[in-house]
């Protein structure tokens, strides 16, 4: 028995592979549940009712999936021409508090421009914050080399501190009752709800939207082809003519750009205000789910949906059966190792055959 | 069998899933022999030794060393029945001593004292009984590779080889380095070794052997007397067909396309990789510069390939200074083939028609509005998959992953997306950007040139076109090179080959530690000229 690798990865195993990985995952995971002392077949169906079994359900894990999507973009454009960038919890905040201060401006009046003008400037003003926040390292990596990972990584700390100051300081709600949060949207800055007495909201159309751009832009796009040239082999893009750091710098604005939003959405869509803890890693899980998506912007959405389903039905699974909210975390970690395996796995076969029939 | 027989193969077999590396191949080395081993690119040359040598275990058939079976799978074994193998990468530590490289692994690590003295007294007599003349105490850092070489046979007869192994081992030497292996080969036979010579050039495999055996397509196809064996009869046995040769036509230079003067580059830590180079690169002549690598080649071809820039000196292409931006350099009609087809020249996860047309997807003739046209791009591709022969597309059409193709099927890949250039706007009126017409004498399209919509190529940039291909290819590459110049091209032609430098260049020039010869006439050098100048004493000839 060996292992080859195939020339051409096929098709039918590519398509296997993710769904082998979910089912390896509800695998190993039933041993931990059982090992918590539940029943394992009702702790998995009350996991994927409290998920996906009614309509409340489903608004809860769209709600949830909302920023998901648009982290797991900003993360699937960067590290396909790979960039890796880290720091999308970052970017994020640095969004969310770009829109705030925007949209929060004189008590919450903002410039006093009609809302249907100050709800666009605090989402664009979102993406130029996270896309600025991104674009020093970027140019730190195409021009001096210096390991992106670190930076961007090491940026989410700075901005978070950042964001401490300024809820604490001049950005904080006089009237929070002493709590670190910045100033409430003006109701009109708030993005409307899609289903009545739910949480979903139209940033779900505009992250649905962007996901789409997207993959249109990889896939007919001159940018998105030399997004796809530069990670794929970026000493064969620079010798066929393409300006690899520009490249880059794109990527960088792109991806900076969608955490942004993603800050910026959340606090129109969902909080109103800006707190330390509006976001419970959706940056780091953005990556995960890029790389659940196997980079694929379509992929994103499906794979977002999948995590937020899972964080909100381990929720309500753990409320009825006593399972800790962290097997959701095991799900999500186990899928992406599964998956990743699984994806390897895919470009190989395996080929049975005689060996070392020597005479003799 | 005779008494004199001291290797023996029966039967070899070796499968990879459903391809035959080697079938059934039945052979015999002789005492005191040198028995070439010659085929194309996966003819199944690199299999058979490696089962010899133990690093594969045949599926079938039978090895046997001296009259003894030789076991099986086992690298240890073969050396201690006397197989030596000298790889063609060399296996050598660069920062220990000859001494120190040879004694590597001879020794047990348990041992508190190591018998250097034994070592160092039985190197010297193995190097002496041989002619093979190396400094003990030299670093290998500090040895030419035609030293280096001789390290690697050394450390092989030291350990005790009667049978000596050597994959393409002419690939990295000098034509002076070139004659003394063969010096060496004739002593090693003159004493009782034998000899397996792996190659897939002709005229050495005549020159070197005793008997060729010529392998295709896994099977041995035959087994000829060197005596007596002309090129064109082994060529086409290992080929299987007829190769076509590439034909020149006889050309006249035209204008002066590119030129350099007084170039010099440096590396980013300021040491020159080229220094006061001149050159002269007219349409219809085709310049090639020789050397031996790492003298400055990658310099020069970056310099040409639009992404290096001068640190002093003069550039100019047509007349214009030009910058360092690749894409300026495709704008102008430059065909450029890099050194590595793998790391350089391809994309190999993206799919053929997106590498088919990788230099100028941005351009207006494959995009609008940030937005590929897919069908012109495609339609580019499917035309160059038709005129350049590209094969292995079949079951996945334009989709499939470059990476899938063959070494000369890329190579035809990136010789189309090159020579075939931008297409042609659509009005039949239209002047080639840039105002004035060509600027060379020669005929605008000819034999073998499609009339249909393409620009043709200023200059042709190709360093190392034909490495790693095999004959149907290299015949293939080098005569769409040819039609290329007869079209109108200037061409620069990198090479390491001498073989292919005198089969298209009309002028050539040698390398050397980044200072360039003049460009002579190919007919005014000779073979001991050549190799002198690689070998860094032009200095003599120059003035």
């Amino acid at each position: 028995m060996r292992i080859e690798k195939r020339a051409v990865p096929s098709r039918r195993l590519q398509l296997a592979a993710p769904l082998l990985a979910i089912a390896f995952t509800l695998l190993v995971s039933s041993l931990l549940v059982a090992w918590a002392g539940a029943p394992v077949g009702k702790a998995y169906a009350l996991l994927l009712e409290g998920g996906f079994g009614s309509t409340f359900a489903w608004s809860e894990t769209l709600t949830r999936a909302t920023p998901l999507i648009l982290t797991g973009l900003s993360a699937a454009v960067a590290f396909r021409a790979r960039l890796f960038n880290i720091g999308a919890e970052g970017q994020l905040y640095a969004g969310a508090l770009a829109a705030v201060a925007l949209g929060g401006l004189h008590g919450g009046a903002g410039f006093a421009l009609h809302p249907a003008l100050l709800l666009p400037a605090m989402m664009a003003a979102a993406a130029v914050a996270g896309a600025l926040l991104l674009l020093g390292p970027a140019l730190l990596k195409s021009r001096l080399g210096v390991d992106e990972v670190v930076t961007t990584l090491l940026l989410n700390f700075i901005v978070l501190l950042f964001v401490s100051m300024m809820l604490d300081g001049p950005m904080k709600d006089p009237t929070a009752m002493g709590w670190p949060q910045s100033v409430v949207l003006q109701d009109a800055l708030q993005l409307d709800k899609l289903v009545a007495r739910t949480r979903v909201h139209t940033g779900l159309i505009w992250a649905l939207a962007l996901a789409v751009a997207l993959w249109a832009l990889m896939k007919y796009g001159t940018l998105g082809f030399q997004i796809r040239a530069v990670g794929a082999n970026a000493r064969a893009a620079a010798f066929a003519g393409m300006p690899v750091g520009w490249v880059t710098v794109k990527v960088a604005l792109l991806s900076g750009a969608l955490a942004g939003l993603a800050g910026a959405i959340e606090v129109a869509g969902r909080t109103s205000y800006v707190t330390l803890d509006m976001s419970p890693g959706y940056g780091y899980s953005g990556i995960v789910i890029a790389m659940l998506a196997a980079l694929n912007p379509l992929g994103v959405v499906a794979a977002a949906v999948f995590v937020a389903g899972i964080l909100v039905g381990a929720d309500s699974m753990s409320r009825a059966v006593n399972v800790p909210t962290y097997i959701a975390d095991v799900i999500v970690s186990v899928s992406l190792l599964s998956m990743l395996v699984a994806t390897m796995a895919a470009q190989y076969r395996i080929v049975f055959g005689r060996r070392a029939a020597h005479a003799g | 069998m005779s008494s004199d027989t001291v290797l023996r193969l029966s039967g070899i077999t070796k499968r990879f899933g459903s391809l035959v590396a080697n079938d059934a191949i039945s052979l015999d080395l002789g005492r005191g022999e040198v028995l070439a081993l010659l085929g194309e690119n996966g003819a199944g040359k690199s299999t058979l030794v490696s089962i010899l040598f133990g690093h594969y275990v045949a599926d079938e058939g039978t090895i046997e060393a001296f009259g003894q079976p030789l076991p099986p799978g086992q690298p240890k074994a073969a050396l201690a029945m006397g197989i030596g193998m000298v790889h063609q990468h060399f296996t050598l530590a660069d920062n220990l001593s000859v001494l120190d490289n040879v004694m590597l692994g001879t020794e047990p690590l348990w041992w508190p004292f190591s018998r250097r003295a034994a070592a160092r007294a039985k190197l010297v007599e193995t190097g002496q009984r041989f002619g093979l003349g190396v400094d003990p105490d030299a670093r290998i850092a500090d040895l030419s590779v035609g030293e280096r070489q001789r390290v690697e046979i050394l450390k092989a007869l030291v350990r005790g080889a009667r049978i000596l192994i050597l994959d393409e081992p002419t690939a990295v030497l000098t034509p002076t380095e070139v004659e003394s292996l063969f010096g060496t080969l004739r002593q090693l036979i003159e004493q009782g070794l034998s000899v397996i010579f792996i190659s897939h050039k002709l005229d050495e495999v005549l020159r070197v052997s005793q008997r060729i055996a010529i392998l295709r397509g896994g099977k041995l196809i035959a087994v000829l007397p060197a005596a007596g064996a002309d090129k064109a009869l082994l060529a086409e046995t290992m080929v299987g067909r007829q190769v076509q040769m590439p034909t020149r036509r006889p050309r006249e230079p035209g204008a002066t396309v590119c030129s350099l003067r007084d170039a010099t580059v440096q590396s980013a830590d300021g040491r020159k990789l080229l220094d006061g180079v001149n050159l002269e690169l007219r349409a219809g002549e085709i310049v090639a510069i020789a050397g031996v690598a790492g003298n400055g080649q990658q310099a020069l071809a970056e310099l040409l390939f639009g992404q290096h820039a001068l640190h002093s000196g003069r550039l100019e292409l047509q007349g214009r200074a030009m910058p360092a931006r690749a894409a300026d350099w495709v704008r102008a009609g430059v065909a450029r083939i890099p050194e590595d087809r793998h790391a350089v020249g391809i994309v190999g996860d993206l799919p053929v028609w997106e590498n088919a047309v990788l230099e100028r997807m941005a351009t207006p003739a494959f995009a609008r509005a940030g937005i590929v046209k897919r069908a012109a791009a495609q339609a580019h591709a499917r035309q160059l998959i038709e005129r350049f022969d590209v094969r292995g597309t079949d079951s996945m059409g334009l989709d499939t992953p470059t990476r899938a193709l063959s070494g000369g099927n890329m190579q035809k890949l990136i010789l189309g997306r090159a020579l075939m250039g931008a297409p042609r706007p659509r009005s039949t009126a239209a002047d080639p950007p840039g105002g004035s017409g060509p600027a060379w004498g020669g005929p605008a399209l000819g034999p073998g040139g499609d009339p249909g919509s393409d620009k043709p190529a200023t200059l042709i940039v190709a360093d190392q076109p034909t490495w790693g291909l095999d004959i149907g290819a290299v015949a293939y590459v080098h005569q769409q090179l040819l039609d290329a110049v007869a079209r109108g091209a200037a061409m620069l032609l990198i090479s390491e080959d001498l073989d292919e430098i005198f089969a298209l260049a009309d002028r050539v020039a040698v390398l050397h530690n980044g200072r360039l010869s003049a460009a002579r006439p190919a007919g005014d050098w000779t073979l001991a000229d050549i190799g002198l100048a690689m070998a860094g004493s032009e200095a003599e000839h120059a003035h």
